[in-house]
């Protein structure tokens, strides 16, 4: 059976919404965003309509391109007339609604690739950053987006009107990219991509379907900066070969219960091997230049994951670590090094290594350290894991985290 | 927090260059200050040939090492608690099996004298 209208639209929508929005706003203008959003809604409620009266039709992308198109075009006749009927204005107006509007795959493209560049402005904080990314380069609600940050709608909402003020006031220009634009950008759009990735490939929600999408939204922005020459790096390929080895693993880390499965017992037979060979091809890629960025360590890392044991495996993770650290700290790259070195040096190093830390509000740390106290010092592991099980936000990981406290008091 | 540099020296120049098990055991040094986030500039190794002294009366002279019995192999700059903090930290360095010394010396900010 055919895929009803239902079933189809939400997904069309993720799809074309984003990319008719930067088309046409490539034409209107960031300044004028608003407009080319209520186009491509008006375009969208319109196939709810028809779609939902008279059936699917035969290409239903190719016929919202169609309403799209004409709806612009009515939408500047009716300003063309009020501009000249109003102000008295002629002839510019009546041109551009001539024009006609290039939907074609390069335009597309070439639009969506203009508007992360758009929409990754340096001076964002991160936060509303995100939001914005998910909004305009995604298409993801508002209800979506709460939903992936365990955050209230109102405080989304309010990141975002932030986040797009200032998109409209800078009025970023969405022609073809200029190399000094990319230069200035290209850091930003590949910090957003990356946050992309793991706002879904770790986040807290429970919503497993928001979760793949927002990791397949990332792979598939990255994927258009690696097929224009301009933006075809080695920190991009890095970057893209990290998301597809993490990929890899998405089915293996969730079991039918939706519960988290942890690396050490995952079934490899679930590991994508088909991106584990892409991951593979962009790290390649990645490894031409001399520059090694914290995206070719982390993919280096993630490969490294890929790999069975023995190679002097975790010393090798180690070491990516341990640069990974210098060029850049975090917590959470402060403790997967101290995971590592666990691995390498034993669990009684570790954790020496892990207590000077002194991480004490963070539950990853005490999750490590029960972790690592469990074979030797029970107790001690409990009193940890029950510290990270108060501390953590995400309901799966307090479940197995209660689960390992239980087989420890046995 | 304050900032210490801590200057590393050996006692005679090393015939051979270190062995990855000793360059590991560095890295996993500098790594693990780093991931107490203590670390402040990586600092850099100094070459014991490339090494030059220049003295008033326009005296050049080849190396440190003609005068002095140890010469400074590298630096880097920390942050710590206090003095006793950094010094825990200095005493984990592989130079001292070696048998090379570490100095800790606390950085004075602009408003010390």
């Amino acid at each position: 059976m055919a895929a009803s209208y239902q079933e189809l639209l939400p997904h069309l929508f993720r799809l074309e919404y984003t990319r008719m929005t930067a088309v046409l706003c490539r034409h209107f203008g960031l300044r004028h965003m608003a407009i080319a959003e209520d186009i491509v809604s008006d375009t969208f409620l319109k196939a709810t309509e028809v779609w939902g009266a008279q059936g699917l039709p035969e290409n239903p992308a190719a016929w919202l391109y169609t309403v799209a198109k004409n709806k612009t075009k009515d939408y500047l006749k009716r300003a063309s007339l009020f501009e000249t009927r109003v102000k008295g204005a002629i002839q510019q107006q009546e041109q551009e609604a001539a024009r006609d509007f290039d939907f074609s795959g390069q335009a597309i493209t070439d639009s969506q690739l203009a508007m992360i560049f758009a929409v990754c402005d340096p001076a964002n904080a991160t936060a509303s950053q995100i939001c914005l990314a998910l909004q305009v380069l995604c298409g993801f609600s508002v209800e979506e987006i709460a939903d992936a940050f365990l955050t209230g709608r109102e405080t989304i909402k309010k990141r975002l009107l932030r986040a797009r003020a200032g998109l409209r006031d800078n009025n970023f220009h969405l022609g073809p990219l200029q190399e000094t634009t990319i230069q200035a950008r290209l850091d930003a759009v590949l910090r957003t991509l990356y946050l992309l990735f793991n706002e879904g490939y770790f986040s807290k929600s429970g919503n497993h379907l928001v979760r793949k999408d927002l990791c397949s939204e990332a792979v598939r922005l990255a994927l258009l900066l690696t097929e224009n020459p301009l933006t075809n790096t080695t920190q991009a390929n890095a970057l893209l070969a990290l998301m597809c080895y993490q990929s890899s693993r998405l089915e293996a880390r969730e079991d039918e219960e939706g519960e988290v499965v942890l690396f050490e017992r995952q079934d490899q037979n679930l590991w994508s091997r088909e991106l584990i060979d892409k991951g593979n091809h962009y790290l390649v890629n990645a490894c031409t230049g001399e520059a090694v960025s914290k995206y070719h360590l982390e993919a280096g890392i993630a490969y490294w994951h890929t790999t069975p044991a023995g190679n002097n495996k975790w010393e090798h993770i180690l070491q990516l670590y341990n640069q990974l650290i210098l060029l850049e700290y975090s917590a959470v790259t402060a403790l997967n090094r101290t995971f590592a070195f666990a691995k390498v040096y034993g669990n009684k190093a570790g954790i020496a290594e892990a207590e000077k830390l002194g991480l004490e509000d963070v539950s990853y740390y005490h999750s490590l350290l029960g972790y690592l106290y469990a074979g030797t010092d029970a107790p001690k592991a409990v009193l940890h894991y029950n510290k990270a099980i108060a501390l953590t936000k995400s309901v799966a990981e307090k479940r197995t985290l209660r689960r390992e406290v239980e087989r420890l008091e046995k | 927090m304050k900032e210490f540099m801590l200057i590393f020296r050996l006692s005679e120049k090393p015939v051979a260059p270190p062995s990855p098990e000793q360059m590991q055991e560095r890295m996993n040094w500098l790594a693990g200050i780093a991931a107490q986030n203590k670390l402040v500039d990586k600092g850099n190794r100094l070459s014991p040939a490339g090494a030059r002294t220049v003295k008033p009366g326009n005296v050049v002279s080849d190396g440190p090492f003609t005068e002095i019995k140890e010469f400074v192999t590298g630096y880097m700059v920390l942050k710590a608690a206090s003095i006793e903090d950094a010094t825990e930290i200095a005493r984990a360095n592989p130079i001292l099996k070696m048998g090379g010394s570490v100095e800790i010396r606390a950085v004075l900010t602009p408003e010390e004298k």
